[in-house]
């Protein structure tokens, strides 16, 4: 059974994000990780770079895996987490403490198209 | 129905079509709809035998010369140590399959690692790739990295003094992958700064393409040029003859991002062209970025270190469209090759082979250039074992000459240019004799106008 | 296999001032590289090993003992058409009348090497049903590259340039996406129906003047015969698309069906796998494309055509052509062996593989059918997928049953592909094996099912009598160390 965190929003590609003002973290769901296994590679995208919601921002790879990372929200990156450029397998250990990335939303109307904890609950099926 | 390949008897396809409820090899294609299968034989020969292959082959072979060899322009006839088509043919390694199944292959997992660890020292880069098919296409992939790598630009520049037949290849991968392709001009043999300078200060550049040594057999400096490319966001890309590398500046010296080029010329026979090994080796930093396979050490179940193919995320099988390269395999016994000849050679052998070299063609160079009608097309550049000469003369009756004396002499770049190349391979006095051909077309001529 | 040599190093077995080479004395001495300018020079000799030769020899051959080849025993691993390699094919292609000839040397000089190249091309066309062939390409994916050019370059050619997209199956090797991709055609799926063929109801919708063409492969990498191929090839073109003809499974159609004939206009040929030529441990391949009549110029260059005038050989090179995929004219060595593997089998029996082929999957597949589970029933082709045990209880999974195959001396078959399984398992002998073989592996693989029952363990930590265990792969690539340099570096 896949950890869920109350007052995130959810994709459906399985990534989450926090909003702490107008700032989002971003980062994929215990279910994500889960089905990925040991993460050992984290392409995250540069810090100014601009994300769109459902657009591509990066990857996750396992070792016989790769995923995509769709942004949940549009806006500018302000910063990596780059502490997953060493030790990538904290994904594993805690997905939703271990963000990927931080973004300055820049369309907070954007949040009503994700899912909350309950319905992505339901969504993966637990 | 007997034949060597094919072990069935009569009695085996019988009971083998009982099992599986069919009564003749025919029924094995009922699915498919008659008008679209073939009724006929393949127009081709009949079967032949061993002997009649062997003989086919001796008469083919007969329409064919061996010469001796003055050319180069991006195959190098150089000495091949014969312990490494010894073990070439060690059908353990000839007839094994891509090394996916890592218990039963570290011997393809371990040389590759060997490979890629004496790759990365000859070119002075961090990591190399398990190899890929030639230089052009390994060129071609590196021009693909620094594009992927730029993320948003999509144009690179290529000196105009590296071999056409490289460029020819990487400019037509440019086409489709949508790239656009600018050319750095040559001044006297060699990249122009200015035109570099000029160029790269327009601030689109994802890369930046040179050879070492270039086209016409000249080192040249490249001192600033990996600065100014990463001042400007663009990948320093050297495309180096892997034999000289022994002993010119590397690009890891230099300060390059991607080294690549063709390992023919650590003893690969010429064979028509191929099949050769193309190399592309990298920083650590940009590992991920790198095409085609990479060997990693491991360890395995009991502790024991062990070697397996890695970072596969990357590629085509898995990423499928957003790999970063299509290529599936490596150029994998070549690459066996190039690691035995490098075991072989060592550090001395290969400042032996490209000393020779150096000798052979600085000899034929300086004797070619007394005669009157000869001289370097870039006398004040410095140059390993290849050189442009201009013969103020009629070179397609020159290179003729040659051949009724089994030379290949050089490449017709123009109608005054000739490419010249000398390798450990020619003796002094098969440069002897081709002086003395020079000299005799020349008497010849003088007696004529006489 | 070899264990007592296992692990070490050619690094390791260096020692300063030993060497492996002979060359001859340099007689021209005075003209010396210290003449050259120093700062065009590298500063230190590279890190090379230094060994004598019987060291090299004796590393390398035991190194050999750690590897599985055909020579060794069975692969049967599905869409690699893993065949016998003939040794008289070795033997030509090693002639000293050829491997000693400069590419650029002159033509008239290379007259028996060119009538090599032209005659294996035209023997692909015959096979193939195609107009012709260029053996430029240096393996499969490369040739998937060449043929998407040469569709590219049609439509170019008619000043058509919307059409950026190609059709992919959802079966599909990766490669074909990422080759389009690199060619700069963008992707789209199409879905395949539950018995792995291509929903033609799904394919229709997809077809309007933004598509360039459809790659496939038939048989698809089921192992089934895409039945519905002439109505797909008709739909396509009718939208103004071409079909490409991924050859990765061409053997089944070995002497019963030719792509032109199906309605193919590009293909390209894997001489590895159908022509007999050795996989050498990744390479070298070899990737012909052929065209229909019509999209010849579009080839690349350089081109070996025949001099009809002259009764001779030449290359040339074309305007209109994609532009050029390799240096000179492709992995020589390898068309030189493909070539003698024609000849020696001959018309004769090249028609014979594709029937003994099918034969030898379809009654692998009906001696396992029960203890592994059989998604797709009917006569396969030359392969098919078993999509893990039958017995799903045991948690033993698909990977475990390919190591414990090792165990016994049997390849692994291709495993997790395709993706329409969970537990794929694709098999594919080819004509070559015996019934004593294919009897010998069926053993085996019930075997592995009986085990995976009364002791599970015993699979899930296969293999166990490999030169080394199963591999942690986590590692390697978390932590990459991919040199000689690094590896040292860490040990201390």
């Amino acid at each position: 059974m896949s950890k869920i965190v109350e007052g995130l929003y959810y994709s459906e590609s399985h990534e989450y994000v926090k909003v702490e003002g107008n700032v989002g973290f971003i980062g994929i769901t215990d279910y994500a990780q889960h089905e990925l296994g040991n993460v050992v590679y984290v392409d995250m995208p540069e810090v100014d770079d601009e994300v769109s919601q459902g657009e591509e921002f990066g990857a996750v790879e396992s070792v016989k895996a790769a995923s995509d990372l769709m942004s949940p929200v549009s806006g500018t990156v302000v910063e990596v987490n780059e502490a997953l450029e060493d030790e990538p397998g904290l994904v594993n250990k805690d997905a939703f403490e271990n963000w990927i990335i931080k973004v300055e939303i820049s369309d907070a109307s954007e949040l009503d198209n994700l899912m909350n904890a309950e319905a992505y609950k339901a969504f993966i099926g637990e | 129905m007997t034949y060597k390949y094919f072990p069935h008897t009569d009695e085996d396809v019988r009971s083998m079509l009982d099992k599986c409820g069919l009564k003749s090899l025919d029924d094995l294609y009922q699915d498919i709809p008659d008008e679209l299968v073939l009724h006929r034989d393949y127009d081709l020969p009949e079967a032949m035998s061993e002997i009649e292959v062997r003989n086919l082959f001796n008469e083919l072979g007969n329409y064919n010369e061996k010469l001796n060899c003055m050319i180069g322009a991006g195959c190098y006839d150089h000495y091949s140590p014969s312990v490494i088509n010894a073990i070439l043919s060690r059908s353990e390694f000839l007839t094994s399959y891509t090394p996916y199944q890592a218990e039963i292959s570290q011997g393809t997992l371990q040389y590759i690692f060997e490979y890629q660890s004496m790759m990365a020292a000859l070119t002075g880069m961090e990591v190399s790739n398990a190899s890929m098919y030639d230089g052009c296409t390994a060129t071609a992939e590196a021009m693909m990295m620094a594009i992927a790598n730029a993320k948003k630009k999509n144009k690179v520049l290529i000196s105009d003094t590296l071999n056409p037949i490289v460029t020819r290849v990487v400019e037509t991968y440019a086409k489709f992958h949508g790239i656009v392709v600018e050319h750095i001009a040559a001044v006297d043999g060699v990249t122009s700064r200015e035109d570099f300078e000029k160029k790269i200060a327009v601030g689109d550049v994802a890369g930046v393409i040179v050879a070492a040594p270039n086209f016409y057999g000249i080192v040249e400096d490249y001192t600033g040029w990996a600065d100014l490319c990463h001042d400007n966001k663009a990948l320093f890309i050297m495309n180096c003859n892997a034999s000289a590398l022994g002993v010119i500046k590397t690009p890891g010296e230099w300060g390059a991002d991607v080294a690549v080029g063709d390992g023919q010329s650590l003893g690969i026979p010429m064979n028509f062209g191929g099949p050769y090994v193309g190399y592309l080796c990298t920083s650590k930093k940009l590992i991920r970025k790198m095409p085609g396979r990479i060997v990693g050490a491991t360890k395995d179940m009991d502790g024991k270190r062990t070697f397996v193919l890695t970072l596969q995320a990357r590629e085509q099988h898995i990423r499928r469209e957003k790999a970063t390269s299509n290529i599936c395999s490596n150029q994998s016994l070549m690459a066996l090759y190039v690691t035995i000849y490098l075991s072989l050679m060592g550090k001395q052998g290969l400042k032996d082979v490209n000393a020779l070299s150096y000798s052979n063609a600085h000899y034929l160079a300086e004797q070619i250039a007394k005669l009157d009608k000869f001289e370097l097309a870039y006398p004040e550049k410095p140059f390993l074992h290849e050189f442009a000469v201009k013969y103020h003369g009629d070179i397609d009756y020159l290179q003729e000459a040659m051949l009724e004396a089994g030379i290949q002499f050089g490449l017709k770049l123009d109608n005054e240019t000739l490419l010249l190349c000398a390798t450990e391979t020619l003796t002094k006095d098969m440069i002897d004799d081709a002086i003395m051909i020079c000299q005799g077309i020349q008497d010849f001529n003088d007696a004529a106008i006489d | 296999m070899n264990n007592v040599y296992y692990g070490k190093l050619i690094f390791e077995l260096s020692k300063e001032g030993r060497c492996g080479y002979s060359l001859p004395t340099n007689e021209l001495e005075q003209y010396s590289l210290n003449d050259m300018p120093a700062n065009l020079m590298r500063g230190e000799a590279p890190a090379m090993p230094e060994v004598d030769e019987l060291t090299v020899v004796r590393h390398y051959t035991n190194m050999s003992n750690n590897n599985f080849g055909v020579d060794t025993g069975f692969y049967p691993l599905g869409s690699c058409t893993m065949k016998y390699n003939p040794k008289i094919n070795e033997e030509m292609c090693n002639h000293y009348a050829f491997t000693g000839l400069h590419p650029l040397q002159n033509e008239n000089t290379v007259q028996g090497a060119l009538e090599v190249y032209y005659n294996l091309q035209s023997s692909l066309a015959e096979i193939s049903g195609l107009s012709e062939f260029t053996l430029n390409p240096f393996a499969g994916a490369h040739g998937e590259l060449t043929g998407l050019m040469v569709m590219k370059s049609y439509h170019l050619d008619r000043n058509d340039s919307k059409r950026t997209k190609v059709i992919i199956p959802d079966s599909a090797h990766g490669t074909n996406p990422a080759s389009a991709a690199v060619c700069g055609f963008d992707v789209v799926v199409v879905k395949s129906r539950p018995d792995g063929t291509v929903d033609v109801e799904d394919l229709r919708p997809l077809l309007d003047d933004t598509i360039a063409g459809m790659m496939m492969t038939n048989p698809n990498t089921l192992g089934i015969f895409e039945h519905n191929i002439a109505e797909i090839a008709k739909l396509v073109h009718e939208a103004g698309g071409l079909m490409y003809y991924d050859g990765a499974n061409l053997n089944p159609m070995l002497g019963k069906c030719r792509p032109g004939d199906l309605g193919f206009d590009i293909m390209h040929i894997n001489l590895h796998k159908t022509f007999s030529t050795p996989h050498g441990g990744g390479g070298p391949g070899s990737g012909p494309v052929g065209v229909r009549a019509g999209l010849e110029k579009f080839l690349p260059n350089p081109r070996v055509v025949a001099d009809e005038e002259n009764m001779s050989f030449k290359i040339e090179c074309n305007d209109e052509s994609l532009g050029s995929v390799s240096g000179f004219l492709g992995n020589f060595g390898v068309i030189m062996r493909a070539y003698a593997y024609i000849l020696t089998l001959g018309k004769e029996n090249l028609r014979m593989v594709g029937p003994l082929a099918t034969l030898n999957a379809n009654y692998i597949k009906e001696c396992l059918k029960d203890c592994y589970e059989l998604p797709i029933e009917g006569v396969c082709k030359h392969e098919f997928v078993f999509d893990g045990l039958k017995d799903k209880s045991t948690e033993v999974t698909t990977l475990d049953v390919a190591k414990r195959l090792l165990d016994y001396g049997f390849h692994a078959p291709t495993i997790y592909f395709p993706l329409l399984f969970h537990q794929a398992l694709m098999i594919e002998p080819t004509e070559n094996e015996s019934k004593e073989t294919l009897d010998g592996f069926i053993e085996v693989m019930r075997t592995i099912a009986k085990e995976a029952k009364e002791t599970p363990e015993l699979v899930k930590t296969a293999p166990h009598n490999t030169p080394v265990r199963r591999l942690d792969d986590t590692l390697a690539a978390l932590h990459p160390v991919v040199t000689y340099a690094e590896l040292s570096a860490e040990q201390q």
